[in-house]
């Protein structure tokens, strides 16, 4: 079996010391789910707990459709419907929707303009970069009030991490 | 007015005291959002534009349906008990830039592209992909010159122009996109003007930094295609392993004295820089341009076989260099093909690759080892600064000074105090120098070669050996301003 692993950061001079904590199966399947949707974009939901405004904890990824139907290699939506079943499915397990993942195919884990001018406030962008259909790195971003940045956010313990996961 | 019920989403909370549904009163959706957003002033800008407009990822429900498909939108009528819920939409994307899906080019463009235009190769299909291009030349110097000079007036619709160095007088032999009215500007801006008084109708995007493994797929992602004008080796490879996990297309081309290559490395359909060259070279072993020198006119030749090759992929036409490499030799005026292929145990583009990242290219290449070693000689000998010599020289101290450059380096500039003894016949001259009482200084151009040669005094017994530390380019800082510097 191959062992392997997915690069998480984002805690970067400036950060806003918000950590968010995801759980190893959790990686695992928003890995899996980005690498079959290779080489288009692949969004889902984040479902967790806002423990406070230092620490939100992921324990569930849901993977949505791409409602896209053009320039899907580089653009993603979910729709209105499909988020409104998200919080349904949410609150129904004593969660909330924390935040959203997707991939960014061919390219880094990082919020490009795009990303930064569609954001919401408060939700957790977590971002997996896809190289040549191997997801390498996952950082995780939240939106500025003024909406002029991203912010980057801890995963994990702290400083960049590598969290093993195993290929099944 | 009735009472309407607003129900706010979780990511807006936080802008409604925590609130998750605000009771306001209105007769039409607009108006409860106006109520809204007069009341909490902070949504305002996460619901709307700044043309005022709803953003397109804001979707507004009145009872469960979304307005966008009610009769008069958000002009429609509520009655009391109604409730309006705010949906998110979550959108986002990987590049900046819009799709463009037809260019349309101006009278005063059909002029500038006439003859583009009435080629078949290119033709109007051709120019419009030119201009919807996006190109990025790393290092706006020798052969970035030339080839950012043809693409601009080519009707390359986007440059990027990597580079943080400013404009010196020892690049003007070569480096045309800059003139002499720019020595001392940043080379980025004293580019960017030239480039666009060429053509106006492009767009040039400035990144004034050193790329390095934290910048450069940020950087290379934005753009289609990559010139590499770099002039050392860690760089080189760094432009290389980028492409390569981006999946995007290297036009490389490197000049030496005489001598150039331009390739086309594009994992995706060829071999890369590493199937080439699989390991950099020793530091030291090959030299750089400022060391070794360069013809003024080869990166003319390469810089503009590299905007050939940029164009030809671009329009899809002809035979790019893929999996050749060309060469050139000035002198004897002869290009020469070589076929290369792509290695199946090349560690970032081959079958099982082991590299899926950007790497310290600075260790990959030893240049770090090689600068503590550097380090660690120079200041590991005795030094005299070009002060001190200068007035223990005037003092009539009986000093012997060697300078261990080679002889076609002292036409360009040497002490007259100096004998010669090049570097490489150091060693089997040193029994000539051994019974003299004098102290010897030793001198170069940096001080890096004379402080070996101080070393291989000290270990033939001297004690009296110095190195001029800084070399000659020091002596023309403190002593001789007229001292010419290379």
């Amino acid at each position: 079996m191959e062992r392997d692993s997915l690069r998480t950061g984002g805690a970067e001079a400036g950060g806003v010391g918000v950590q968010l904590v995801v759980r190893p199966a959790v990686l695992a399947a928003i890995r899996k789910h980005v690498e079959a949707a290779y080489p288009e974009e692949a969004p889902g939901g984040l479902l967790g707990t806002v423990r406070d405004d230092t620490l939100v904890e992921v324990v569930d990824a849901v993977a949505s459709a791409n409602a896209r139907e053009d320039e899907r290699r580089r653009r993603y939506l979910i729709g209105p419907d499909d988020v409104l079943a998200l919080e349904r499915r949410a609150s129904a397990a004593g969660l909330q929707v924390v935040g959203y993942y997707h991939s960014h195919p061919d390219a880094p884990a990082r919020p490009s303009a795009f990303d930064r001018e569609h954001a919401w406030p408060w939700y957790v962008y977590l971002i997996v970069g896809v190289v040549g259909g191997r997801a390498l790195e996952a950082r995780a971003w939240r939106l500025s009030d003024d909406r002029e940045e991203f912010q980057a956010l801890t995963i994990g313990e702290g400083e960049p991490v590598t969290i093993d996961t195993e290929d099944s | 007015m009735s009472q309407i019920t607003v129900i706010i989403p979780t990511p807006l909370r936080g802008y409604a005291e925590g609130q998750d549904s605000i009771v306001v009163n209105a007769g039409t959706v607009a108006e409860a959002l106006t109520e809204l957003t007069s009341r909490y002033s902070e949504l305002s800008r996460h619901l709307y534009s700044e043309d005022g407009q709803l953003r397109s990822f804001v979707n507004i429900y009145l009872n469960d349906e979304d307005i966008r498909y009610l009769e008069g939108r958000d002009a429609a009528g509520v009655q009391a008990g109604d409730e309006i819920r705010i949906v998110p939409s979550i959108a986002g994307g990987v590049a900046t830039a819009p799709e463009v899906k037809d260019v349309e080019f101006t009278q005063e463009e059909m002029r500038r592209y006439a003859r583009h235009l009435i080629l078949p190769e290119v033709g109007p299909e051709g120019q419009k992909k030119l201009k919807q291009a996006r190109v990025l030349l790393i290092g706006a110097g020798g052969l970035g010159s030339p080839a950012s000079l043809y693409l601009a007036a080519a009707g390359v619709g986007t440059l990027g122009l990597v580079d943080f160095d400013v404009v010196e007088h020892s690049n003007l032999q070569r480096q045309i996109v800059h003139g002499t009215s720019d020595v001392g500007r940043l080379k980025l801006e004293s580019a960017r003007d030239r480039l666009l008084d060429v053509n106006p109708e492009i767009e040039v995007e400035t990144h004034e930094v050193r790329l390095s493994s934290d910048n450069a797929l940020e950087i290379l992602t934005e753009y289609d295609i990559v010139v590499d004008g770099t002039d050392n080796f860690p760089t080189r490879y760094l432009v290389n392993d980028a492409c390569v996990l981006l999946g995007k297309p290297n036009v490389y081309g490197s000049i030496f004295r005489f001598e150039g290559q331009v390739s086309v490395f594009h994992a995706k359909q060829g071999p890369c820089y590493r199937c080439l060259y699989a390991e950099p070279p020793p530091p030291g072993l090959a030299p750089s341009c400022a060391e070794g020198g360069v013809l003024g006119v080869l990166p003319g030749i390469i810089g503009t076989l590299q905007a050939n090759e940029t164009i030809k992929l671009i329009l899809g036409a002809g035979d790019p260099l893929i999996g050749r490499l060309l060469l050139f030799d000035a002198l004897r005026v002869r290009f020469r093909e070589l076929k290369l292929r792509k290695d199946p145990e090349c560690p970032i583009c081959g079958e099982n690759p082991t590299v899926h990242k950007l790497i310290d290219y600075e260790v990959f290449c030893g240049i770090r080892e090689a600068e503590v070693e550097q380090r660690g000689l120079e200041a590991g000998v005795p030094i005299i600064t070009a002060s001190e010599l200068r007035a223990r020289l005037d003092a009539g101290d009986p000093i012997r000074v060697i300078d261990v450059r080679e002889p076609h380096e002292l036409n360009i500039c040497k002490l007259d105090e100096a004998e010669l003894i090049p570097l490489g016949q150091f060693p089997s001259q040193i029994s000539r120098l051994v019974g003299g009482n004098d102290e010897i200084v030793v001198i170069c151009r940096s001080g890096r070669r004379s402080a070996y040669a101080v070393r291989l005094l000290q270990d033939a017994g001297f004690t009296e050996a110095y190195n001029l530390t800084g070399g000659l380019l020091a002596w023309s800082d403190e002593v001789d301003p007229t001292m010419v510097k290379y």
